[in-house]
C-alpha cells in the first residue's frame, strides 16, 4: 500500500509532464507538416557553413 | 554533353521538342558540370540556384521541375492599395501567406524557403509542402511584395496570393486540437485502465479496502480531465443537437458519459457501488480517434479547390482609359471587373470569362474540357478563365470576373461536394440516429421497470443499456474499413478521390473506356503517310518537319518527332494560321501543311480509302496540288491488353468509347481484345451511353484521361482518372490512377471488393453483439464493467477486422519511390461536369 501510495503519483507526474510536452509539440506546429522536416536532414547547409560559399546576395 | 539525349536537366522536358531552328543545346554548368537544359527560363533557374549554393535541390527532388515561366510582371502587387488587401503589416514587417503552385515534392519547399532567406530583408519564411502554402514576413522599405514573388517565379514555382487563409488556419486549428484531445483521452484512458485492472483483480482475491479508496480517487482524478476535456465536443455536440430537436449520436454518447461519471464520481465519495471510470475514458478515446480518422479525411479533399482556385494567372494586362490606342497596364487578377478590356498575349492563361473583341487564336482548354488539341476562337467568340492561349495575342471584354467565373462557380460545386459524407456512413448514420432513438426510449423503459421491481439494480442496468448500445462499432465499421482500403489502394497507385468510391468500385459490372491517353499514352505519332504527288515518302516527311518546325501544335511535335534528320532543309517566312496549319517557302517554293480545307484546297484528294479519309487527316500541299496526307495515331500503352484480359477474368465488361475516328479505335480494340467499341462519340454520346448501360441494370466504371471525359465521368457509377488528366477530370473523378499507368487498376476492383465484404462482416458483428448483449443488458445481467468491456471489444474486432484489408494489399512490384506522400492526396467528387456543359462556347 505504501509503495503504491507514492508510485502513483509519481507516475501521475510523469504522465502531465508527458502531456505537457506533447501540447508544446502540438502547439509549436510540430506536428503541422510531417513530410518535409524528414528530408532537411539529409540536405547540407553548404550556403550557410562554408566559408567559399558565393559571395553575391542578389536575387 | 553526354545528356543531350536525355530530357532537360531542370525541368525534364525533352531537349528537342524545344521547337527552335537552332539545334545546339542550351547548357548550364552546375556543379562542374555541363548539364543540358531546354530553354533560356530553365537556364535562368539553373544558373539562380546554383547562385545561391542551393545544388542539393537537384539530389533530393523527387519530380522533375515546373518550367519557369516567362517573367511575369508582378510589379501590379506594388500597387499601395492592393498590398495592404492581401498583406498585414504587423510588427515584425509585413506578411503574407501565398500559395505555391508546382511546389510537389519536400525539396522544393526546401528551394523556396532558402532561396527568399537568402534575400535581403526577409525575416522569416516557413513553407509547407502539405498545404503548398508560405508564409513570409519581410521589411515592406527593404524589399517589394513583386521581387519577393518574381524570386519564387524564376524557380518556377507559380505564387499566388491565397485569398482563403482563414480557411487554412481553420484546419491548423482543428487539427492541433484534435491532437491534444486524442493525448489526454489516450494517456487518461491507459492509465484509468491500469487502476481498473487492479481493482478487478481485488475484486477476485480480496483488496482492503482504502487501497480500493484511494485507485477510485486517483482514478476520478484522472477521468475528469479526460471527460471535460476530452469530451467537451461531444457535450456541445450534444447540446447543439437538442437545441435543433434532432437526436444525433452525441445525445446517448453524452447522456452515457454524463450518467455514468456521475454515478462513479457519487459512488467514489460514497464508498460503495461500482465506479465506471474506466469505460468513460475508453469510450472517449475511441470515439476521439473515429473523429480524428475522418477529420483527416475531410483536410485533404480541400486542397483541391485550392488547386482549381489557382489556374487563374496573377497578373493581367488591362487597357487603361477609354479609347483603345490607349496603353496596356498590368494589374492584379483581383481588380480586373466585368467591361474591363485586356490583352491576353501567347502561352498566356485567360485571367476571366469574356468575350473576344479583337484578333482569333487558339485556346488550349484542357483544363476545363480535357480537349488536348487546342480549340480555334474568334471574334465574338467566348473565351473561359483558365485556358490558355496558344497561337495569338488578342483582345477579350470581361464579362465576368473572380466570383463569377466558370471557375469559381466549379470550385463553389467541388467545396459543397466537398462537405458531404459518404453514402455508405450518411446510411450508417440514418440508421444508428433511428436505432438511438429507441435505444433512449428503451433505456427508460427498463429504468421504469425495475424502479418498481427491483431498485438496487435499476441503475445499473439503465447504465449498461446505455453502454452496450452505443453504435460504437456501427459508426467504425464503415469508417474503418474505407480507411483501410484507402490506403490499401494507394500502395498499389490508385487514389481515392471520393468517399464514395470504394462502395461504387465493387458493384461494378461495366468498364467503359476512353481511348486518347487512357488505352493510349495520349501521344500523337505519325501513323501513316500516302503521297499523292511528284514527291515521296521521305521528302514530304522532311518537307512537313521542315514547315511545323514553326509550330507549337501537338500534331507538330508528331513531324518533328518523326523526321529529325532534315538534310538541312530550311522553311522561311513561316506562318502559323490559327485552326488551320502551317505555310512556308522551302527552296523556293511554298508549301502548306494542315487541314483540308488549309492546305487541300484545289484538287480533290483521290486515292486514299474511305474509312482513311477522316478529318484527322493532315494534308500536304505546293503551289501545284496536293502531295501527301497524312494521319497521326497514338499507340495503346504496353499495359493496356494484359490489364483489360485481368479486368475480363473478374467478370467484367468492357466498352472502349472514344471521340476519335472508326480506324484508329478499331486499331486499340484489336490489340486490347476488346470487342464493343464506339467511335466518333461525342461528351454527350458517351453520356448518353453510359446512361443506357445504368438504365439495363449496369453498373458502369468510366475511366478517363480527361479528352472529353469530365461530364461523362460525372455521369458514370464510379469514375476514375489518369493522374496526368485535366484538373477538372481529376476533380469529378471518384479514382486517381497515379503514376499514369493502367497495371494497378484490375486490383483496385479486388481491394474494393474485399472492402464491402469486410464492411458488410463488420456491420453483422456489430449488429449481432448489440441484439445478444441489449436484452442481456435490459434483463440487468450484465454489470456495466462488462458492458464497457463488451462494447470496446465489439470496436476493436471490427476495426482488427477492417486493418487485414491494409496488410492484404500488397503492393505490386512498384519500382522506385511510394506513389505519392499522402498530403498530396487531393479531391472529392465534384460532379462538376453538369456545370461544364451550360456555357457552351
Amino acid at each position: 500500500m505504501s509503495l503504491v501510495s507514492v508510485l502513483i503519483p509519481v507516475t501521475m507526474l510523469l504522465v502531465g509532464f508527458g502531456l505537457w510536452a506533447f501540447f508544446w509539440a502540438v502547439r509549436s506546429g510540430q506536428f503541422d507538416d510531417l513530410d518535409v522536416p524528414g528530408w532537411e536532414i539529409l540536405i547540407d547547409e553548404r550556403s550557410d557553413a562554408a566559408p567559399d560559399a558565393e559571395p553575391d546576395e542578389s536575387a | 554533353m553526354a545528356q543531350t539525349a536525355a530530357g532537360c536537366f531542370h525541368c525534364g522536358e525533352p531537349l528537342e521538342s524545344s521547337g527552335k531552328p537552332a539545334r545546339e543545346p542550351l547548357l548550364i554548368r552546375i556543379q562542374g558540370a555541363d548539364v543540358a537544359v531546354c530553354c533560356p527560363g530553365c537556364r535562368a533557374a539553373v544558373q539562380f540556384i546554383g547562385e545561391l549554393g542551393l545544388e542539393d535541390f537537384y539530389r533530393f527532388r523527387s519530380v522533375m521541375s515546373p518550367k519557369p515561366t516567362e517573367a511575369s510582371l508582378w510589379s501590379a502587387y506594388d500597387d499601395p492599395a492592393l498590398l495592404d488587401a492581401c498583406t498585414r503589416e504587423g510588427p515584425q514587417g509585413r506578411s503574407v501567406v501565398l500559395m505555391i503552385d508546382g511546389m510537389t515534392c519536400a525539396a522544393c519547399s526546401w528551394l523556396v524557403s532558402r532561396s527568399l532567406e537568402h534575400m535581403a530583408g526577409v525575416r522569416r519564411v516557413s513553407v509547407n509542402t502539405a498545404t503548398g502554402r508560405a508564409q513570409i514576413e519581410w521589411d515592406g522599405a527593404t524589399v517589394k511584395l513583386s521581387e519577393l514573388l518574381g524570386v519564387i517565379a524564376s524557380l518556377g514555382y507559380q505564387p499566388q496570393i491565397a485569398a482563403a487563409e482563414n480557411d487554412a488556419a481553420r484546419g491548423l486549428n482543428e487539427r492541433r486540437g484534435l491532437l491534444k484531445r486524442l493525448a489526454v483521452a489516450g494517456l487518461g484512458m491507459m492509465q484509468v485502465m491500469m487502476f481498473a485492472v487492479a481493482m478487478y483483480a481485488g475484486d477476485l482475491q480480496g483488496m482492503e479496502a482504502d487501497v480500493r479508496t484511494y485507485l477510485r480517487i486517483v482514478s476520478m482524478l484522472v477521468a475528469t480531465p479526460v471527460m471535460l476535456y476530452g469530451g467537451w465536443p461531444y457535450f456541445m455536440g450534444a447540446a447543439r443537437a437538442l437545441a435543433g430537436r434532432t437526436i444525433t449520436m452525441d445525445v446517448p454518447v453524452a447522456l452515457g458519459l454524463v450518467l455514468a461519471y456521475s454515478a462513479s464520481v457519487f459512488n467514489t465519495w460514497r464508498h460503495a457501488g461500482e465506479v465506471y471510470f474506466d469505460s468513460v475514458t475508453m469510450f472517449i478515446f475511441f470515439l476521439t480517434v473515429a473523429r480524428y480518422v475522418e477529420m483527416v479525411a475531410r483536410h485533404r479533399s480541400t486542397q483541391v479547390s485550392d488547386a482549381l482556385g489557382r489556374m487563374l494567372p496573377a497578373t493581367a494586362h488591362r487597357l487603361s482609359g477609354g479609347g483603345p490606342g490607349a496603353p496596356f497596364t498590368d494589374v492584379a487578377v483581383s481588380q480586373i471587373v466585368a467591361g474591363d478590356t485586356l490583352l491576353v498575349r501567347t502561352g498566356e492563361v485567360v485571367p476571366a470569362d469574356g468575350d473576344l473583341t479583337q484578333g482569333s487564336t487558339e485556346f488550349d482548354e484542357s483544363m476545363l474540357t480535357g480537349e488536348s488539341l487546342p480549340v480555334a476562337r474568334t471574334l465574338g467568340d467566348r473565351v473561359t478563365g483558365g485556358t490558355i492561349n496558344v497561337s495569338a495575342p488578342v483582345q477579350m471584354r470581361v464579362t465576368a470576373a473572380g466570383r463569377g467565373t466558370v471557375l469559381a462557380s466549379i470550385v463553389a460545386l467541388l467545396t459543397r461536394a466537398q462537405s458531404e459524407r459518404p453514402r455508405i456512413t450518411r446510411a450508417g448514420d440514418r440508421f444508428s440516429s433511428r436505432f438511438l432513438a429507441r435505444v433512449l426510449i428503451g433505456a427508460v423503459l427498463v429504468c421504469g421497470f425495475w424502479s418498481i421491481a427491483e431498485p438496487s439494480r435499476a441503475f445499473d442496468a439503465t447504465l449498461a443499456v446505455l453502454v452496450v448500445a452505443c453504435p460504437c462499432a456501427f459508426s467504425l465499421a464503415t469508417l474503418v474499413a474505407v480507411a483501410s482500403a484507402n490506403a490499401a489502394l494507394a500502395r498499389r497507385g490508385v487514389l481515392v478521390a471520393s468517399p464514395d468510391a470504394i462502395e461504387g468500385l465493387a458493384k461494378v459490372t461495366y468498364v467503359v473506356f476512353d481511348k486518347t491517353g487512357t488505352l493510349t499514352d495520349g501521344m500523337v505519332a505519325l501513323a501513316r503517310c500516302i503521297p499523292v504527288g511528284a514527291y515521296g515518302v521521305a521528302e514530304c516527311l522532311q518537307i512537313a518537319a521542315a514547315l511545323e518546325v514553326g509550330s507549337e501544335h501537338p500534331i507538330a511535335r508528331a513531324f518533328t518527332d518523326a523526321e529529325p534528320n532534315r538534310e538541312g532543309l530550311q522553311a522561311r517566312e513561316i506562318q502559323v494560321v490559327p485552326g488551320g496549319g502551317v505555310s512556308g517557302i522551302i527552296n523556293g517554293k511554298r508549301f502548306k501543311i494542315g487541314t483540308r480545307a488549309f492546305a487541300g484546297s484545289a484538287p480533290v484528294v483521290p486515292a486514299a480509302p474511305s474509312e482513311e479519309t477522316d478529318d484527322a487527316a493532315i494534308f500536304l500541299s505546293s503551289e501545284e496540288g496536293v502531295l501527301a496526307t497524312f494521319a497521326v495515331a497514338d499507340e495503346p500503352r504496353p499495359e493496356s491488353a494484359g490489364m483489360v484480359a485481368a479486368l475480363r477474368g473478374q467478370g467484367l465488361e468492357i466498352e472502349i468509347s472514344s471521340g476519335d475516328s472508326a480506324v484508329a479505335v478499331r486499331r486499340v480494340a484489336h490489340h486490347c481484345g476488346v470487342r464493343n467499341f464506339s467511335a466518333r462519340r461525342s461528351p454527350a454520346q458517351k453520356l448518353e451511353r453510359v446512361r443506357a448501360l445504368a438504365s439495363r441494370g449496369e453498373f458502369v466504371a468510366m475511366v478517363g484521361d480527361g479528352v472529353n471525359d469530365a461530364p461523362v465521368l460525372g455521369g458514370a457509377g464510379v469514375s476514375i482518372a489518369m493522374s496526368r488528366g485535366s484538373a477538372l477530370t481529376l476533380a469529378s473523378a471518384d479514382l486517381i490512377l497515379i503514376g499514369d499507368s493502367l497495371t494497378a487498376l484490375p486490383g483496385a476492383f479486388s481491394v474494393a471488393r474485399r472492402a464491402t465484404r469486410v464492411i458488410r462482416q463488420n456491420l453483422l458483428w456489430a449488429a449481432g453483439y448489440n441484439l445478444t448483449a441489449m436484452p442481456l443488458a435490459a434483463m440487468g445481467w450484465v454489470p456495466p464493467w462488462a458492458a464497457a468491456i463488451g462494447m470496446s471489444m465489439s470496436s476493436i474486432v471490427v476495426v482488427l477486422n477492417s486493418l487485414r484489408l491494409i496488410r492484404s494489399g500488397r503492393p505490386r512490384s512498384s519500382p522506385g519511390r511510394a506513389p505519392l506522400p499522402p498530403s498530396f492526396v487531393p479531391v472529392m467528387p465534384p460532379r462538376a461536369a453538369a456545370i461544364l456543359q451550360s456555357p457552351a462556347p
